[in-house]
């Protein structure tokens, strides 16, 4: 066992997928000799080559566009985003090229997405968001949302080796901050479309993904604490496919469901999570299925500011207090 | 409006390379789809092509001489049609009878009814079809030809785009993106004077479409659209250059658009004389036909073999396919994924 950080996890897997299969490639924006802008790619143009890590122009609709070419050639590209912010500018190309390839036309476009995104690090408006709503509404994308160490690791290898297109969602907040004891020579692959039980209860569930997954548990943790509540806290981990499954088996279980994601909250991954609650499981609910978001505004820099308009631990405290007493 | 005149950059040697046979199979595909287009005007009139039906009168010249031009079976070189580029799909291998069932949605169509006309690929053929959005399919062919490139295949990919289709950012960055990878990319560059009813003049401030690509540093020639010979040859030139590593090669072809937008479009702001200029004294296949005769290169009786040949196969295409059922209801439901996640969710209809 070895002591790594999310974004050292995260680089194992994209190395050992490079050293595992020639046909995975990465492209784009200082990606190569320089190692990317959070170092998640160093050492790999040294290790693979500038042709398997190659340095692109500032053109996401290209690099994604690109990408989708050398899949359906039978490469599988692995894009970045040098923050996930700037995937709007390649929107067009994964929404209406790469995500309907496969349905309009039966092409096979095995490839994968990713770049930083997320908040808390004063990033202001444009290093900072989360894209995951906008391409929710996208069949043929799978996105998945990694919060743990291992499962950055175990998902970026199931993306790459997926058939179909993968945005991979990293936080940056996470990139650091996580560490966890991984085994060393044991593969590890994380199923897309599994949710996981980051904590067992009896009262309440959570289900959150990415950072606040982490505010998520320490919420849990005080209200065991102080009130003697016991909260179970769901990882969803792939936003598309959803785990149905998992989120109904919790919601059967502790009847009160409180949805925490750090997007804001206006047609968020929350609305489309009651949907399927109320849909599949209406009858189970002890109270209204509540959620804290991020406020409907840009995120601000300001520490002050960008620090109430996020999900912070104590407003998951709050809502989950509120929603165990109803 | 005066039209920009018609000014050849390229000198290349015409015909030279090639021999009575290709003439003729040039011929042939000049005529099947002139042929084709004009059963499926007839087949949209009877409301038996679903959605619009966009001609390439006049632009198949073009089309198929600079398709010709590639290596092409399987395995070969690879092609991006736009909607005008039905000649160059023909000449890559499509089946008449896979163009009508496409237009009439068929179930038994290259793609199950699931998308519109020429927008289907055969990838080992050598095309991938592209999407509504213009531009697009210029970074997704730079895949392609980086996928050539870095498996060190001498494989050329060659991409259509218009001048209207010049204006949109995935143009610029596919473009940039291929020419700082000196990747084996051939751009033809279709200046038909009309992008939907918006004139040249509304669309770019440069004369020729080439002044833009040489802004990225790439090879950029204009030549005459509606000569065969000269597309060919500029086309052939290019893909071999791209062929030996020699990086991108835009082709600007000058040619008009003889029919509006789609078969709905009446085009009433195309001035009158210009659409009767460009038939009667610049038809490409009029062209074509004159220098094979004018120069004896074949005989008059080969090119009718071929028109009868051609008017044989599009019956026959058309009698196989035109009686054919839609695609069932629910057959819009799998194949989004390779492995379907879910099942359907749409509770309602199980009650």
């Amino acid at each position: 066992m070895a002591e790594v950080t999310f974004l050292e996890a995260l680089r194992q897997g994209l190395w050992e997928e490079m050293e595992r299969d020639d046909r995975v490639f990465i492209l784009g924006e200082d990606v190569g000799l320089y190692g990317g802008a959070f170092k998640v790619t160093d050492g790999f143009s040294k290790r693979f080559g500038e042709s398997r890590v190659i340095d692109t122009p500032i053109s996401e609709a290209a690099i994604v566009g690109a990408a989708a070419g050398a899949a359906h050639m039978g490469l599988r590209p692995v894009a970045e985003m040098q923050f996930i912010d700037f995937i709007s500018c390649a929107y067009d190309m994964l929404t209406n090229y790469v995500a309907t390839a496969r349905y309009r036309a039966g092409l096979s476009t095995p490839m994968v997405v990713r770049g930083p995104c997320g908040g808390y690090v004063r990033g202001g408006p444009f290093h900072s968001q989360n894209p995951e709503a906008a391409f929710l509404h996208t069949p043929g994308l799978k996105i998945v949302y990694p919060a743990t160490a291992r499962d950055a690791k175990g998902l970026i290898k199931a993306s790459i080796r997926d058939e179909d297109p993968v945005l991979y969602l990293e936080h940056k907040w996470l990139y650091r901050r996580i560490k966890e004891q991984l085994p060393e020579g044991e593969e590890i692959l994380t199923p897309i479309g599994q949710a996981r039980m980051a904590r067992d209860g009896k009262h309440l569930s959570i289900i959150s993904y990415g950072a606040t997954l982490w505010k998520s548990l320490e919420a849990a943790e005080q209200l065991e604490k102080a009130d003697g509540v016991s909260v179970e806290v769901l990882d969803l981990r792939t936003l598309l496919p959803m785990d149905d499954a998992a989120i109904v088996a919790t919601v059967k279980k502790t009847n009160k469901v409180l949805i925490v994601h750090e997007d804001t909250r206006t047609g968020g991954i929350a609305g489309e999570i009651a949907a399927r609650i109320n849909e599949q499981a209406f009858e189970w609910l002890d109270g209204p299925i509540m959620r804290v978001t991020a406020h409907d505004v840009p995120l601000p820099y300001a520490p002050t500011l960008e620090d109430f308009v996020l999900p912070q631990t104590e407003d998951i405290v709050k809502a989950a207090r509120w929603l165990a007493a109803y | 409006m005066a039209l920009p005149a018609t000014r050849p950059t390229a000198a290349f040697p015409t015909g030279a390379a090639l021999s009575a046979d290709q003439l003729l199979e040039i011929y042939y595909f000049l005529r099947l789809t002139r042929t084709l287009e004009e059963r499926l005007v007839a087949l949209y009139r009877q409301t038996k092509v679903i959605g619009g039906l966009f001609r390439s009168l006049g632009q198949e010249g073009e089309s198929v001489a600079s398709a010709y031009a590639l290596e092409r079976g399987r395995h070969k070189d690879i092609l991006s049609p736009l909607i005008r580029n039905l000649g160059s799909l023909l000449v890559m291998g499509a089946q008449p009878v896979e163009i009508l069932r496409q237009y009439m949605a068929k179930a038994e169509s290259p793609t199950r009814g699931r998308e519109l006309n020429v927008h289907f690929n055969d990838l080992e053929k050598g095309y991938l079809g592209q999407i509504s959005h213009l531009g697009d399919m210029i970074p997704v062919m730079a895949g392609i030809a980086l996928t050539f490139k870095l498996r060190r295949e001498p494989r050329v990919g060659l991409v259509y785009i218009g001048d209207g289709g010049m204006s949109t950012g995935t143009f610029h960055e596919g473009l940039n993106l291929a020419a700082v990878q000196r990747l084996p990319l051939v751009v033809i560059g279709e200046y038909n004077h009309w992008a939907y009813s918006t004139p040249p003049d509304k669309q770019f401030a440069v004369t020729d479409l080439a002044e833009k690509a040489k802004g990225y540093g790439v090879q950029a020639v204009t030549v005459d659209g509606n000569d065969v010979f000269a597309v060919y040859e500029a086309t052939r030139f290019a893909v071999e250059r791209a062929r030996r590593g020699k990086g991108v090669h835009f082709i600007e072809v000058k040619t008009y658009r003889r029919k509006g937008h789609a078969e709905h479009d009446d085009q009433h702001y195309v001035p009158k004389a210009d659409l009767e200029r460009w038939a009667s004294e610049n038809d490409p296949i009029d062209r074509y036909t004159q220098r094979l005769l004018g120069a004896d290169m074949v005989a008059e009786g080969d090119l009718k073999d071929i028109d009868d040949r051609v008017r044989v196969e599009v019956d026959q295409a058309t009698d196989a396919c035109v009686d054919e059922p839609l695609p069932p209801a629910e057959s819009a439901l799998p194949g989004v994924y390779v492995d379907p996640p879910s099942a359907d969710k749409l509770w309602f209809k199980a009650l």
